[in-house]
């Protein structure tokens, strides 16, 4: 692994991005502009910046409910996802979509997902269509841990490891599934011995809050799947600081324990890393997340100004032509 | 377009249709448990992996989530999958890929993306099948905006519907009747024949009645509306082929005309599709129109027996049919 001083700092651009956003539309929630249900990825920006960065910027992923960080590390408009959120005529899916749902398939995502494991299936097919068509991308399926519970995770590891399609299976594991510990619903200690079920290399990423591991780990599997060798499933270990979603009274974990997870702060961990080893200086690295919060100050004047979708719109895109 | 037809009985058109399709476009592909050397659990696709190949006749495990969730996939990436559901029942296990997926991705994503996909599906009683193994489960899937629902009742109508389905650029839920996959009909060998989504047709022309029916129902409503001939009452036969889109104008155009309607469906009568068709009717200006009260009739409301009098006796059949007809014309 040697990263070049640009791909370092735009990894550090991409988690500022995620983490202001996400901070960003907490403040919106709160201030009763955004409608419907967000699920907020601060705390996990290493876990999803680390594996896209591993990626090429063709390949593909499926998003899940809590996926702003996964859209905005593969590219995402600032200005049509904040729109999005807001419900706004601009947005990139025009309002109809919101948090749960975002897509930016001319960036190669996808789309989120509301339902928990509904992307298992997705991945499959759509690396089933690389394989098919030789195109020599990839997909990464990013999910939560519990979703590792539904039958359909089982039901795609087993077909995707049958017929070796380029697919990562990746499993963010944040303790959770909305107050239920995955200790509690799962047999095993870690998500990633599943694997052994399917005859599938299982990576295992410790600290899920340091990006240069995902990124390490995920490099290698990267290699694995572009060679035409199958799938993998790759499980990190982070930590969300908010609530499961907007309407979460977060009984479920201690202060203390969330606490400590903050003391672990992802991009602080990183941006240690880069003053250390001198890629930038603090005021570099604090001149950047100026800028970042100044984009998303902007992308949130872009939503407030834009329309509402109109009436006859809800009537539009039901079929394609 | 050549007019040159052959006797084909619904298994060979469904053959045809695919293996045309296959032909002209190599992003269509077959897949399902069993459609390899096993030639699909009903004989539709025998011949096929000799042909096409095991990429593109592709079996697949036991895995209603993995089949339904990798076709969705690879459709929204470019392919044209064609998934051979085998019995209808088993679609349950693939609900929410179909509901939650398919139906609704490219509207959520803001008009982006397409899920062509088709989900070819063995519907129906008949063959002493019994309750998980008999059902018609097309009304789910009509009370579910953007999924296109298919219920061919003539081979020619299965090859012609099955073709358009798969040029679709959305989802649609295929049904084939397992009861007649070997009924014969002539059907045209023209690989160009389609027959557009959302077009009925009037099976046989009429003025005293119209009946409304599709898929299994069509051949034992024609032949009531043959036998009543007899007695003087003139029957319009119309078959709307697809329920989504609904060829609305054609049913109306009929019932203005004859004022009245009796509705034939073999699914169950609570919440069936032609529930749907009668509200429809009375919803439109064609109830003016209308001399009798709209009558259905469908399969019982109870879960389809093993036992072959008991199986048949829940189902409407000609005798019902022409006694229904003579009850609304006031000729018992």
């Amino acid at each position: 692994m040697k990263l070049s001083k640009n791909r370092l700092l735009n990894m550090y651009e991409l988690m500022l991005d995620a983490r202001n956003f996400d901070l960003k539309v907490n403040q919106l929630v709160k201030r009763g502009m955004v409608p419907g249900m967000t699920h907020l990825s601060v705390g996990e920006e290493a876990a999803n910046i680390g594996a896209l960065a591993a990626l090429n910027p063709d390949d593909i992923i499926t998003s899940n409910h809590r996926g702003h960080a996964q859209v905005i590390g593969k590219g995402i408009d600032l200005n049509g996802m904040m729109a999005e959120i807001m419900g706004k005529a601009t947005g990139t899916c025009k309002g109809k979509g919101g948090s749960m749902h975002i897509a930016d398939l001319e960036n190669g995502n996808l789309g989120a997902n509301g339902i928990v494991g509904g992307g298992h299936g997705i991945a499959v097919g759509a690396a089933y269509t690389q394989k098919v068509k030789n195109t020599g991308k990839i997909v990464v399926c990013f999910f939560g841990d519990g979703a590792t519970n539904e039958g359909s995770f089982h039901e795609a590891l087993n077909l995707a490891s049958v017929w070796k399609v380029p697919v990562i299976f990746y499993s963010i594991n944040n303790g959770y599934g909305i107050s239920t510990s995955i200790n509690k619903v799962m047999n095993i200690e870690h998500i990633y011995e599943r694997a052994g079920s399917y005859g599938i290399p299982g990576y295992f990423i410790e600290d899920g809050n340091d990006v240069l591991a995902v990124y390490e780990t995920f490099e290698k599997a990267v290699k694995y799947v572009r060679e035409g060798k199958g799938p993998v499933l790759v499980e990190s270990i982070t930590y969300r600081w908010f609530g499961h979603s907007s309407s979460d009274p977060g009984k479920y974990r201690t202060k203390e324990e969330v606490d400590e997870w903050k003391k672990k702060d992802p991009n602080i961990k990183f941006k240690n890393y880069l003053i250390e080893n001198k890629i930038a200086t603090e005021e570099e690295l604090e001149k950047m997340d100026e800028i970042s919060k100044k984009k998303i100050e902007e992308s949130v004047e872009f939503a407030k100004n834009s329309p509402e979708p109109t009436i006859e719109s809800a009537y539009e895109d039901i079929f394609a032509d | 377009m050549s007019d040159k037809t052959k006797l084909m009985n619904v298994k060979e058109a469904i053959i045809a249709a695919m293996s045309e399709e296959m032909r002209r476009d190599e992003n269509v592909f077959l897949m399902g448990e069993d459609v390899g050397i096993f030639g699909g659990d009903f004989g539709t696709s025998v011949g096929m992996l000799e042909e096409f190949g095991p990429e593109r006749i592709r079996d697949t495990p036991i895995s209603e989530s993995a089949i339904s969730g990798t076709a969705i996939g690879a459709a929204m990436t470019g392919l044209r999958p064609i998934v051979d559901v085998t019995f209808m029942d088993f679609i349950v296990y693939m609900m929410d890929n179909i509901v939650n997926q398919a139906a609704k991705t490219r509207y959520m994503f803001g008009g982006k993306g397409q899920v062509p996909v088709t989900f070819r599906c063995a519907a129906g009683s008949g063959v002493g099948s019994a309750a998980q193994h008999s059902q018609s489960l097309e009304s789910w899937f009509c009370h579910i905006p953007g999924l296109k629902v298919v219920a061919p009742g003539t081979p020619a109508d299965v090859k012609g519907l099955l073709k358009a389905s798969i040029r679709d650029n959305n989802p649609v839920i295929f049904l084939e009747y397992k009861a007649q996959y070997n009924m014969k009909g002539e059907v045209p060998l023209d690989p160009d024949f389609i027959i557009p989504l959302g077009k009925g047709e009037i099976k046989k022309e009429g003025s005293d009645i119209t009946i409304v029916t599709y898929g299994r129902m069509l051949e034992r409503v024609m032949k009531a509306a043959e036998e009543v001939e007899k007695d003087g009452i003139s029957v319009e036969v119309v078959d709307p082929r697809t329920l989504i889109p609904l060829d609305k104008e054609l049913i109306l155009n009929s019932v203005k005309k004859t004022g009245r309607v009796i509705l034939v469906n073999d699914a169950h009568k609570t919440n069936g599709f032609i529930g749907e068709i009668s509200a429809m009717i009375s919803e439109s200006d064609a109830f003016d129109f209308l001399d009798s009260p709209i009558v259905r009739l469908a399969a019982e409301d109870v879960p389809v027996p093993y036992n072959h009098t008991l199986e048949t006796a829940l189902l409407p059949n000609v005798e019902k049919i022409k006694n229904t007809i003579y009850k609304v014309m006031n000729k018992q």
